[in-house]
């Protein structure tokens, strides 16, 4: 098959004694959602960092189509094509969307001798941009992205990456403040992306949102890889399991829901979640 | 009433292609609140004080203050829309007028050469404040505190150890004295081009040019900001000394004008520019704010202050109708946020 779009051989990373991230090996090619699973404190998100270039690696090597890169800044990755959204967007709620679309970027027009933004073409581009990811919903340029719902926020931040080349998109728990309406349009943009052929890192710890969009998936617990397979692979109570580090934590989820489901939604008292552990 | 048109017509020319065709985009402005504030202030000075608020003297009596408050508002709200703040103004103007006075009076130096201290003074306190907002961490309010303490005692120090006096005289010369400090038709001060100028050189940065855009994003998400690629320490320490050399703009002209520079004074420009600003709909957070608000601002401020004094009321009585504005003005502001956040996503799901 084609060569990934990124990999990683081997990276290590620690900050004084503490080691993070243990001989992480994972590749990802253009075209294919990888998911990346793992509980609180993981290494997710300093994993992240490192592939967007915030921090080095300690040891190890990244190869971008087969070659070897190396980020000294944000900016270094970014200029590879490595995109990153954050749960929130990482957009500027006072800002309207043409504005904030094109922060660092801005399109700019002559008036005589002087530079100035050009907020037509801006708001039209941005507009386009979302639209074309089937949010159209938004329309109008001129709104506050603090306007938006959570969702859009984070289309928008995704139509922005892609349409500024991004090849890699890693997609920081974009759904974890979402209700279950908006995270099917999030998710529904992360396939489009994929369509597209870009190769989308989806970070999650929601399992259903990750076998609902992801071609191969990568546990970490602890700062290692602790499984990694395909689609179809695994199901979802062994993903769950894993996740937690082996514990039948997929027994309680269903039991849990089990229990939730003929009691109104109510989650079980301590006591009996104490008895079905 | 011509100046003040002036500088309007300069404001709103930058940003007409930005006034919007629906309710919404009306709302969404900025300045949407202290536009309601502004006519609210002059309809109750005119309906109080009589005609004489409206002839040329009543204008010229608070455009005059308006006008060298509000050349230090427009760098200080750029400052405060990029989320930062700077209080040192209040020891830059005097230290700049006394730099000009002693230079160009005491030793009798050419004007030019006072005059370029004078911004020198201005520009490097700007700079170093935001080196030291920078390096330091520490958040600005704190940080030009401190430089303001060290410029006030600096300025004192130098002065009596230089002139053996805390007040130095100038006596510039007919083109200097025309250039800054006259007064046109005897009432109406020559800082009120100055300030009209400043409007719209600071309304092209924010509104026009692609710097503006830098200014809201910094202000908005500094982090985000970065990433994206801005230069965001570049842009702070440029802001900082942008409000360093109006400062310093306004200390020369006012030794020009009254041909004396003293040690103490300008403090009452701290407080009063970040409520013009404040006034002018600018959120004290960051992100969010226009020249055009800002200059609305200044007028309201300004009319407040001297409108007063043409009413049969105790002038002390302007600081309470002060107090109370401001807190009215940041209400009504953050009402017009919110209508503006929530304007025309009622379709949300």
């Amino acid at each position: 098959m084609t060569e990934p779009v990124l990999e990683l051989r081997d990276v290590n990373k620690s900050f004084g004694p503490i080691d993070v991230l243990h001989d992480i090996n994972l590749t990802v090619k253009a075209g294919e959602v990888l998911c990346l699973l793992g509980d609180n404190g993981a290494g997710k998100s300093t994993l992240i960092k490192t592939l967007a270039g915030v921090h080095k690696p300690t040891s190890g090597q990244m190869f971008m189509d087969g070659k070897a890169v190396t980020f000294d800044k944000p900016k270094d990755a970014a200029d590879r094509g490595i995109a990153t959204v954050h749960q929130f967007g990482g957009t500027f709620p006072l800002m309207t969307i043409g504005r904030s679309f094109f922060v660092g970027v801005e399109p700019t027009r002559k008036i005589g001798p002087f530079k100035v933004f050009d907020r037509k073409t801006a708001n039209e581009t941005a507009v386009k941009a979302v639209q074309e990811f089937g949010i159209t919903r938004i329309d109008d340029g001129d709104r506050l992205i603090g306007g938006l719902s959570g969702g859009e926020r984070q289309s928008l931040a995704i139509a922005r990456a892609v349409h500024f080349g991004a090849r890699v998109l890693i997609l920081d728990e974009p759904t974890a403040a979402l209700g279950v309406k908006q995270a099917s349009h999030v998710l529904r943009i992360v396939l489009e992306a994929k369509k597209r052929g870009i190769a989308v890192i989806f970070i999650t710890h929601q399992v259903t949102h990750a076998m609902a969009v992801g071609d191969h998936f990568a546990v970490l617990i602890r700062g290692a890889v602790a499984a990694n397979f395909m689609r179809g692979e695994k199901s979802r109570e062994e993903i769950t399991d894993l996740m937690a580090g082996g514990e039948a934590l997929a027994d309680l989820d269903t039991a849990m829901e089990g229990y939730m489901e003929t009691h109104e939604g109510h989650p079980p008292q301590p006591a009996s979640r104490a008895t079905v552990a | 009433m011509a100046t003040a048109t002036r500088t309007d017509t300069a404001t709103t020319g930058a940003q007409g292609q930005a006034t919007g065709r629906s309710f919404g985009a009306l709302v969404r402005r900025p300045e949407a609140g202290s536009v309601l504030g502004l006519l609210a202030v002059f309809i109750f000075f005119t309906a109080v004080s009589g005609p004489i608020f409206v002839l040329p003297a009543g204008f010229a009596s608070w455009l005059n203050v308006a006008a060298e408050i509000g050349i230090v508002a427009l760098p200080i709200g750029l400052l405060m829309i990029a989320g930062e703040l700077d209080l040192s103004i209040g020891a830059v103007i005097p230290a700049s007028a006394l730099t000009f006075a002693v230079i160009s009076g005491f030793y009798g130096a050419p004007e030019i050469v006072g005059v370029a201290a004078a911004f020198g003074v201005g520009l490097l306190v700007g700079a170093i404040n935001g080196f030291l907002v920078l390096r330091t961490g520490v958040p600005s309010l704190i940080v030009p505190i401190g430089t303001m303490f060290a410029v006030m005692g600096l300025t004192l120090g130098l002065s009596v150890l230089l002139t053996g006096a805390t007040s130095s005289n100038v006596v510039p010369s007919p083109f200097w004295k025309g250039l800054m400090g006259q007064f046109i038709g005897g009432m109406f001060q020559v800082t009120i081009f100055w300030w009209a100028a400043f409007a719209a050189i600071v309304a092209y940065i924010l509104h026009v040019s692609p710097f503006g855009n830098w200014v809201y994003a910094v202000g908005g998400d500094k982090i985000s900001a970065r990433n994206a690629g801005i230069p965001t320490e570049r842009l702070t320490i440029s802001l900082f000394m942008l409000s360093g050399f109006a400062a310093a703009f306004v200390g020369v002209s006012q030794a020009m004008v009254y041909q004396s520079a003293q040690v103490a004074g300008g403090q009452a420009f701290i407080f009063n520019s970040i409520m013009c600003v404040v006034i002018g709909g600018v959120l004290l957070t960051g992100g969010f704010g226009s020249v055009f608000g800002i200059v609305l601002g200044t007028i309201t401020l300004s009319m407040v202050n001297q409108g007063i004094y043409f009413t049969g009321f105790d002038p002390n009585l302007g600081s309470v109708i002060i107090g109370a504005l401001l807190l009215l003005a940041v209400l009504m502001n953050d009402t017009f946020r919110q209508m503006a956040l929530s304007y025309s996503s009622k379709k949300k799901s």
